[in-house]
């Protein structure tokens, strides 16, 4: 997959970083505003499919990036598990029991545990659509050697 | 608003029938990503954005994948022959589409009005959520704890579709 022009590569160059950051903050403010885990995990997934498409696929090693993709996702399902264990241990016996204080409804720092399930589900969904086309990006390029 | 999501619907079926019937495989992409944009405008106008959210992003990617290979392979759709096996194909499916839209007649007949729901369990999520979880966000309350089985699952979904992509497409280069 050969890179595109200069003037793509200049402006996915400035725009990656503003949908990287709009990921996390939909992630972030999943509690409070529209949006969640699901929804920031592929808008960051996008920022990375977008530089990868304007600047080609050999400005960087793909097999070192689908190592660490998958590594990530692998890492973040079993947090989410493991969170949902930790439920287990303080408080009550209920799998994915709320344990921690719920705050004040509307305060960033606030309903317990569902911003850190958030935060780990977010990580998992952009790790899995960015194995997924790095895995396709990767066979195209060894079939047509 | 009924009106307006009927006319994007309208507009979502003429795109899928084209895509259908394009000569050019780019044009059927294309009007592939008519049904998908249309889709994100109905849920916005039915209020669910966190939908939405996702919808255009996840559009967006697969067109982006499905316009590089029609690109990168062929761009003409094969010729269609007639034989007898096309024809029986063709009767079979027009008498299971009668079929169904014969029940659909029926279902729809007994079904809630839109936006009114007869649920029990809806009331209880609608006005206890915020208390019981303290997330102002409802959706994502209930994803995260009333819910958090269903989501668990899906996330397990997404991993074992990536894995599986990676078992089907990487064999070779594990050698």
């Amino acid at each position: 997959m050969k890179g595109m022009s200069i003037i793509v590569k200049k402006v996915s160059q400035l725009m990656a970083g503003l949908i990287f950051i709009y990921g996390i903050y939909i992630i972030l403010h999943g509690h409070l505003t529209p949006g969640g885990g699901f929804a920031g995990g592929a808008i960051i997934a996008g920022a990375f499919i977008l530089l990868i498409l304007a600047f080609g696929s050999s400005a960087l090693n793909l097999k070192k990036e689908i190592a660490g993709s998958s590594n990530t996702e692998s890492v973040a399902i079993l947090m989410v598990v493991v969170m949902a264990l930790m439920a287990l241990l303080f408080g009550s016996k209920i799998f994915f029991f709320n344990h921690l204080p719920k705050g004040e409804p509307g305060e960033l720092l606030s309903a317990g545990v569902i911003p850190l399930y958030n935060i780990f589900i977010g990580i998992e969904v952009a790790g899995a659509i960015l194995t997924i086309f790095l895995a396709l990006v990767i066979f195209k390029e060894e079939s047509s050697k | 608003m009924e009106l307006t999501i009927s006319i994007i619907l309208g507009f979502m079926i003429i795109g899928a029938i084209y895509a259908l019937h394009a000569k050019d495989l780019l044009s059927a992409v294309i009007a592939m990503g008519i049904v998908g944009y249309g889709l994100v405008i109905c849920f916005l106008l039915l209020k669910a954005p966190d939908l939405a959210i996702v919808q255009i992003v996840v559009e967006t990617i697969t067109l982006v994948i499905m316009v590089a290979v029609v690109l990168d392979s062929t761009r003409k759709e094969l010729e269609p022959s007639f034989d007898r096996r096309s024809l029986l194909n063709r009767i079979a499916g027009f008498i299971i589409f009668a079929g169904l839209f014969y029940f659909f007649l029926l279902a729809i007949e007994n079904l809630d009005p839109l936006g009114m729901h007869s649920l029990g369990m809806a009331d209880s999520y609608v006005n206890g959520a915020v208390e019981l979880t303290g997330s102002v966000n409802l959706v994502n309350g209930v994803l995260f704890d009333f819910r958090a089985y269903d989501t668990l699952g899906e996330a397990v979904i997404l991993y074992t579709a990536a894995l599986g992509v990676l078992t089907l497409l990487r064999m070779k280069g594990k050698k």
